[in-house]
C-alpha cells in the first residue's frame, strides 16, 4: 500500500511492469520489490527444497526468498533479487522455483513430507542399490533442484569489462563511505566511491535523522553534490564491490542497463576490475532475523526492510504491523510506521527490563512462539512468562541485531574476530592489506560513530599516500549506544511442530543444524556442507552467524570456539556474461589476416583457420562440385606447370650480431656458424627434454645476420623459447632477435615453370640462384629477397618483399602464373604436395617425438652441444623400441589418427603399434598416402599393417613405406 | 617487370566518432627497430639526430623523428630511417604494425575497458609508453598528448584491434545516451 507523502520515488514518473502475467504500475525509483509490495502482492517465490510461499525478508542484496526471473526480447535472467531490480517500463518478470502457479505450486507437497526430508535426507536414503544413484535418483533431484531456469540460448546481451585505478577505493556511500571519500578527496587523493544503491547514502536514507543540525538527506546531498564537483572524484552508483584480490585489485560489478529498457549496444553490466593504492571499507551492517517457529512467512520481514520500504518508497508493508525486536534502535520502525499512519499492534520485545513506554502496546519479555497463514500472514502467538497470547496481524517486523558487512575482508583468507560487546563478528584488522573497515561494517552502529570512524579511516589511507588529511570536522549526530540482547532462536509451544528457519534460501532450519550436532557433523565447516546452510544465492548472508549460534549451542561450546565458516568471492551472484564480457563469438580470439586475404575471397578460397591467421583453403573453379576436386588440379598445376600460395604466415625472427651464428648453434641441432653467407640451411630445433620443439630454414643474410623460418603454428613459442634462451643462458652474447613476421609477405612459387615466372617478375635477371640459396632482388623498384626453397618438392622460391606491397606482388604473381597454365593454390594442396615429398609438420612434430623418431637423429651434431641434445641422448628416446616415421600406402581411404596393428592380431591397446598422423590423396601417386609413427618402422618398410579407425569406420591393410613418396633423391627441387 | 602499389593497414578507413572521442588510422610512416648491442653505448649516435636512447616506458622526440622504448633493450624509431652503422641490430617495421590515434577527453576511460595498465594522465604522462595487450592483441601505446593515444598492433591484427575499439565507443556512446535520456537515479525530497 503506497504512502502519500513518503519516500523519495518520483511520483510524476509512472513506470508500467510486469510479474508472473499481470501488470502492474510503480513509480521511477521504485524497485521491483518496492513497487509489487505498493501493488499488495506478498508472495514472492518459493523456497528451494520445501517449495514454501515466501515474501520478502530484506530491501536489499542480502535477499533469499524474492529471487525472480527477468525476461527480456531474447534473455532470460533468473534468481534475479526483486529487492535490487529497478522496475522500466515495459520489464518483465516471473516467479520461479514453482510447478504451476506461484500460489498453488505442486511441488508444496514436499512441504508435506518435511519431516521426512531434514538434513542429510539425500546421503541417508539414497544410497541403495548403488547403481540406482547415477541412473534413477541424481536426475530426479536434479529435475526437482535448482532455482530458475535458462533460456537456453546464447546471451547475446551486452556486456562490458573495464579497469579502473584510484588512490582510495570507498566501497559503500553511507554515512562513513561519504565522510571517507569527502575527507580524501578534499586532501587530492583519487578516490573512486562504489555504491549498489542507485543512490548514495546508505541507511541514511531509510532512517533519517540530523547532520550537523540538518535533515540528513541534505547532507547526503551536499557531500554528494560536493564530490561529483570534484575531477579526483568518481561515483561509481549500481555497483557492487564483489572480491577482494591480490597487491590491491577489487571485483566489482556494475548494472549498467538492468534497470532501463534496452538500448542498442548500452552494456546490461559491467564487471570491474578496480586497482586501489588503499580501500575503505563502509559497508554498513545487515539485520538479523530470529529463529523462531514458523518465522517464514510471507509478510514477516526485517525491521530495517520495512523502515526502508516505508521511508525509501512510501509503502506500508501492512495494515497492521507488529515488531519483534530485541535491540532499542529497531522501534525506530514502531514509530516511524504511526508517524505515517500505519497501525502498530504491537512492540514484542524478549529482553524484560526494557521501556515500555511507546504510542503502542508493548510486551517486554516476550517472544514469537508462532505464525499463521499461508500465502501472507494473518496471525502470530506470542509468548509472555506463564501466558500465551494472539495477535491479528499481517506484517511481522523482526530484528535479532546487526551483523557488520564485513564479508571482503575474508575474501583473503582472514577470519573476523567475535565481539561479544554487539553479540557479532567484526573484521580483523589489515585482513585484507590495504583495507581497512569502518562504521557498522566494523562494529559501529550509531551514525556519529560512523562519521567519525570514516573520517579517521580516511586520514590512515591519507597518511598511508603521503597526502595531507583536510581539517574536516565531524558534524554533530545521533550517537545513541547499542543496547541490544542477543537472541538467535525461539523454542516453540510444547508438542507442536514448529520449524524455525535460519537459511530460507536453503530452507535449512534450527532443527537441522542440531540434528548435524547429534550426528557428529560438529564442526562448523560439517554444518554447512550436512545442512547445506549458506549455500544459497544469498550464501548465508542472513544465516551464517545465527546458525553457528545455534550449533555452538548444541555443542556446548561457545561462539569464538564454534568459528564461523569464511566468506568467499563473489559477495553477490555475478553472471558468467560479464566476467566473460568481449569474449564471445569474435571477441575470444584476434583474427590475423594475410595481405592476399581479399584477393583469396575474391577468388572465392574458402578460408580456413590456422592458428588465429586465416588462410586459404583452395580456389575453386566452375564446374569444381567437391574441394577434392579443386585440390587436385592444384597439386597437378603445381607439379605440371607453376602454384603460388602466400606464406607469410610462417615464423621470420631477425637474429643480428657478432654472435649471431653462435646462438643459432645452440638453439638448433645442426651447425649454422658455418653457413655460406646467401645460403640457406634446414634446421631442427630441440626443447629442453630432448624432444623436438620445431623445424624450418634460416637464412645467412650477411656476416652477423641471419633470418629464421619457423612454422606457423610454433611462431610465438620459439621466439619466446630464444628471447628465454638469450636472456638466461647467453645475456653476454652480441646478438639481439626480434620478430619480422608482420614485416614481410612471402609468397611461395613453385613448379617447373616457376623459375619462369620468377624471371619475369624481377627488375634484373635472376642469374643463378642455387638451391637453398638466398639473394636481395628487386620488384618493381621494391627492395625484395628471394629464396630458394621448397615444401613441394618442385623448383621453389619464396619471394619476400615488404608487406605494404604484399597484396599487389600476389595479384601479379597469380596473374602471370595463370598465363602459364599455373595458379594459386591453397592449404589442401599444400598439404598434399608435402605428403607426397614426406615433410613435416606439427601433425608429425607434435611435442612426443625425438628427432631420431622423424628419421633426424642424424641431425643432432656430435660435435657441439645445443639445448636439448643431453636430453635427447637419454635411452628410451631413440631406438627400435620407439614408434618412429614412416609412409603409408593404401589403395582405400584411410584417415589421419587411426591405429595401426599387425595383421591378424586383435585391435586391442596392449598390440598397437602406432597411429596415423596425416593422409591424403594423392593425384601425382594415384594412391592413398599416409605419414605415421610404427614401432621399429624403419626396419618395417615393405611390411602390411592394419589399420583402423573406428571412430569413422575404417580398416583396411596398408602397405608400410618410406616416408619419402615421390622424387626421393630430390632432383626436381635442386633443378 | 612488375609494377606494386603499396597498401598500408585498413587502407581507406575512415575516422569514427563516439563518445566525443575521435578514433582514426594514423598514415603510414617509416618504424624501425633498434637494438643497441649489450654494452653498446648509443649515446653519441643518436645525440646527433637530437635522440637519446629511451628507458623503458618512455620515449623522447626531436623534430619528425621519435624514439619510443618497445621492449628489454629495444626501441622505435618512428618517422624516419636510423643512421647506418650503429652498433645495434635494426629491422625496418614500417608495414608491420598499425597506428591508431584515440583522441579526446575520456581516452583513458575507453582504453580501460581493453587494456590494464592504469594510463590516468598522472601515471602515465605525455610520452610515455607501455606494451601491454589490447584485449587479446599485443600492443604499444603512446601517449602523444594530454587529450591523444597512439596505439599500435600488429598489422595482421589491425581489423579486429579496430573493431574491438569500435566496440568500446560505442558501449560509452550508449552508456552517455542513457544518462542524457533521463536521471539515472530517483529525484531527491526532503
Amino acid at each position: 500500500m503506497r504512502l502519500e507523502g513518503k519516500g523519495i520515488i518520483d511520483r510524476t514518473r509512472e513506470v508500467s511492469f510486469r510479474f508472473d502475467g499481470r501488470d502492474y504500475r510503480g513509480f521511477r525509483g521504485d524497485t521491483l520489490a518496492s513497487a509489487l509490495l505498493a501493488n499488495g502482492v506478498k508472495l514472492f517465490g518459493r523456497s528451494f527444497k520445501y517449495h514454501r510461499p515466501r515474501g520478502l525478508l530484506t530491501a536489499g542484496p542480502e535477499e533469499p526468498n524474492a529471487l525472480v526471473e527477468v525476461i527480456g526480447k531474447t534473455s532470460r535472467t533468473p534468481n534475479t533479487r526483486a529487492t535490487m531490480q529497478e522496475i522500466f517500463d515495459g520489464l518483465e518478470s516471473r516467479s520461479q522455483n514453482r510447478l504451476g502457479s506461484l500460489r498453488h505450486d505442486l511441488m508444496a507437497v514436499n512441504d508435506l513430507v518435511s519431516p521426512f526430508l531434514s538434513a542429510g535426507f539425500y546421503y541417508k536414503t539414497f544410497m541403495w542399490p548403488r547403481h540406482f544413484w547415477e541412473g534413477l535418483y541424481e536426475p530426479i533431484i536434479r529435475r526437482a533442484a535448482g532455482l530458475g531456469s535458462l533460456a537456453k540460448v546464447h546471451d547475446e546481451g551486452v556486456y562490458e569489462k573495464a579497469w579502473a585505478h584510484c588512490d582510495l577505493l570507498v566501497i559503500g556511500a553511507g554515512p562513513a563511505g561519504l565522510m571517507a571519500a569527502l575527507t580524501a578527496a578534499r586532501a587530492g587523493a583519487d578516490v573512486i566511491l562504489a555504491e549498489e544503491q542507485p543512490l548514495t547514502g546508505g541507511r541514511l536514507i531509510a532512517d533519517g535523522g540530523l547532520i550537523g543540525g540538518d535533515p540528513a538527506a541534505q547532507w547526503v546531498h551536499r557531500v554528494e553534490a560536493e564530490l561529483r564537483a570534484m575531477p579526483n572524484v568518481r561515483i561509481m552508483t549500481r555497483t557492487t564491490v564483489t572480491g577482494a584480490y591480490d597487491n590491491g585489485t577489487y571485483g566489482a560489478l556494475e548494472r549498467v542497463g538492468l534497470h532501463r529498457s534496452p538500448r542498442p549496444n548500452l552494456p546490461r553490466e559491467c564487471f570491474w576490475r578496480i586497482v586501489a593504492r588503499r580501500a575503505v571499507l563502509t559497508t554498513g551492517a545487515q539485520e538479523r532475523h530470529i529463529a523462531f517457529p514458523m518465522n517464514d512467512r510471507p509478510g514477516i520481514m526485517l525491521a530495517s526492510a520495512v523502515r526502508t520500504y516505508l521511508n525509501r518508497f512510501g509503502v506500508a508493508p501492512g495494515k497492521r504491523v507488529t515488531l519483534f525486536a530485541a535491540n532499542d534502535q529497531a522501534r525506530q520502525t514502531a514509530r516511524d510506521l504511526m508517524a505515517a499512519g500505519v497501525q502498530v499492534a504491537a512492540i514484542i520485545d524478549p529482553r524484560e527490563d526494557v521501556s515500555v513506554v511507546e504510542e503502542c502496546p508493548v510486551h517486554a519479555g516476550a517472544v514469537v512462539i508462532d505464525t499463521k497463514g499461508r500465502h501472507a500472514l494473518q496471525a502470530i502467538t506470542v509468548r509472555k512468562g506463564s501466558e500465551t497470547f494472539r495477535i491479528e496481524t499481517d506484517c511481522l517486523a523482526v530484528s535479532g541485531g546487526w551483523n557488520p558487512g564485513l564479508h571482503l575482508t575474508c575474501h583473503m583468507n582472514s577470519r573476523p574476530r567475535w565481539s561479544e560487546e554487539i553479540a557479532a563478528f567484526v573484521p580483523v584488522e589489515a585482513a585484507v592489506p590495504g583495507l581497512a573497515a569502518a562504521g557498522a561494517a566494523n562494529g559501529s552502529f550509531s551514525t556519529h560513530g560512523a562519521l567519525t570512524a570514516g573520517r579517521l579511516a580516511a586520514e590512515r589511507a591519507l597518511a598511508a599516500l603521503d597526502l595531507r588529511a583536510p581539517d574536516l570536522a565531524v558534524p554533530a549526530a545521533e550517537d545513541t549506544p547499542y543496547t541490544h540482547r542477543a537472541i538467535w532462536s525461539v523454542e516453540g509451544a510444547k508438542g507442536r511442530n514448529g520449524r524455525a528457519w535460519l537459511d530460507f534460501a536453503n530452507d535449512v532450519t534450527v532443527k537441522d543444524v542440531q540434528l548435524s550436532a547429534q550426528e557428529n557433523f560438529a564442526s562448523v565447516e560439517h554444518m554447512k556442507r550436512y545442512t547445506t546452510q549458506g549455500m544459497a544465492p544469498d550464501q548465508g548472508k542472513n544465516s551464517n552467524v545465527a546458525a553457528l549460534a545455534v550449533l555452538a549451542d548444541a555443542t556446548g561450546r561457545g561462539i569464538p570456539e564454534t568459528g564461523t565458516t569464511t566468506f568467499r568471492p563473489p559477495y553477490v551472484p555475478v553472471s558468467i556474461a560479464a566476467m566473460g564480457a568481449g569474449g564471445r563469438a569474435k571477441g575470444f580470439a584476434p583474427e590475423r589476416f594475410l595481405t592476399s586475404d581479399q584477393a583469396s575471397r575474391d577468388r572465392l578460397a574458402p578460408m580456413i583457420e590456422a592458428g588465429l591467421w586465416y588462410r586459404p583453403s583452395y580456389f575453386p573453379k566452375p564446374g569444381e562440385t567437391t574441394w577434392r576436386e579443386a585440390c587436385d588440379r592444384e597439386v597437378r598445376m603445381v607439379r605440371g606447370a607453376v602454384g603460388v600460395c602466400d606464406v607469410s604466415t610462417l615464423g621470420k625472427i631477425d637474429i643480428q650480431g657478432p654472435d649471431a651464428g653462435r646462438f643459432l648453434d645452440f638453439v638448433y641441432t645442426n651447425t649454422f656458424s658455418t653457413l655460406p653467407v646467401g645460403r640457406v640451411r634446414y634446421g631442427l630445433m630441440l626443447r629442453e627434454d630432448g624432444l623436438v620443439m620445431d623445424d624450418g630454414t634460416s637464412a645467412r643474410l650477411a656476416e652477423t645476420h641471419y633470418l629464421m623460418t619457423t612454422t606457423t603454428a610454433a611462431a610465438g613459442q620459439v621466439m619466446r623459447h630464444l628471447d628465454f634462451v638469450q636472456q638466461a643462458f647467453c645475456a653476454t652474447w652480441k646478438l639481439r632477435l626480434i620478430s619480422v613476421t608482420e614485416a614481410f609477405a612471402q609468397f611461395a612459387i613453385a613448379g617447373p615453370k616457376a623459375r619462369a615466372l620468377i624471371d619475369t617478375v624481377l627488375d634484373q635477371p635472376l642469374g643463378d640462384l642455387p638451391f637453398m640459396g638466398v639473394r636481395p632482388v628487386s620488384v618493381g623498384g621494391v627492395e625484395a629477397r628471394l629464396f630458394r626453397i621448397s615444401f613441394s618438392g618442385e623448383e621453389g622460391y619464396e619471394l619476400a618483399v615488404p608487406v605494404d606491397y604484399g597484396e599487389a606482388l600476389f595479384r601479379d604473381l597469380v596473374a602471370r602464373a595463370e598465363t602459364m597454365g599455373g595458379g594459386p593454390y591453397g592449404m589442401e594442396a599444400l598439404n598434399v604436395l608435402r605428403i607426397e615429398k614426406g615433410f613435416l609438420t606439427h601433425a608429425e612434430i607434435h611435442g612426443r617425438v625425438s628427432a631420431d623418431d622423424v628419421g633426424l637423429g642424424a641431425m643432432v651434431s656430435p660435435r657441439k652441444d645445443c639445448i636439448g641434445r643431453a636430453a635427447s641422448q637419454r635411452p628410451g628416446l631413440w631406438g627400435p623400441e620407439r614408434e618412429q616415421l614412416v609412409g603409408l600406402k593404401a589403395a582405400g581411404a584411410i584417415s589421419a589418427g587411426a591405429h595401426l596393428f599387425r595383421p591378424g592380431f586383435a585391435v586391442e591397446r596392449e598390440n598397437d603399434q602406432g597411429y596415423v598422423t596425416s593422409v591424403c590423396w594423392s593425384p601425382t601417386l594415384d594412391s592413398w598416402l599416409g605419414l605415421a609413427f610404427l614401432t621399429d618402422g624403419r626396419a618395417r618398410h615393405g611390411e602390411r599393417i592394419r589399420l583402423v579407425d573406428h571412430l569413422r569406420g575404417i580398416d583396411v591393410e596398408c602397405e608400410v613405406t618410406h616416408p619419402v613418396f615421390f622424387d626421393a633423391d630430390g632432383g626436381r627441387m635442386r633443378g | 617487370m612488375a609494377e606494386l602499389i603499396a597498401k598500408a593497414a585498413l587502407d581507406g578507413q575512415g575516422p569514427v566518432t563516439r563518445a566525443g572521442l575521435v578514433l582514426s588510422v594514423l598514415p603510414p610512416a617509416p618504424v624501425w627497430s633498434i637494438a643497441p648491442f649489450p654494452g653498446e653505448d648509443l649515446t653519441p649516435a643518436l645525440a646527433a639526430l637530437g635522440l637519446d636512447f629511451p628507458a623503458p616506458g618512455r620515449s623522447n622526440r626531436a623534430g619528425d623523428l621519435r624514439l619510443i622504448w618497445t621492449g628489454r633493450d629495444q626501441a622505435f624509431l618512428l618517422g624516419g630511417r636510423p643512421p647506418e652503422g650503429l652498433a645495434a641490430a635494426v629491422t625496418d617495421q614500417s608495414g608491420a604494425w598499425a597506428g591508431f590515434s584515440l583522441s579526446g577527453i575520456g581516452g583513458e576511460a575507453a582504453l580501460a575497458r581493453l587494456v590494464t595498465p592504469d594510463l590516468r594522465l598522472a601515471a602515465f604522462p605525455v610520452g610515455h609508453v607501455v606494451r601491454t595487450g589490447l584485449n587479446h592483441i599485443p600492443a604499444i601505446i603512446l601517449r602523444e598528448g594530454e587529450t591523444e593515444f597512439h596505439i599500435r598492433v600488429f598489422r595482421s591484427m589491425a581489423r579486429s584491434a579496430w573493431a574491438e575499439l569500435v566496440e568500446v565507443l560505442e558501449h560509452l556512446a550508449a552508456r552517455a545516451a542513457a544518462v542524457q535520456g533521463g536521471a539515472s537515479a530517483p529525484a531527491r525530497t526532503g
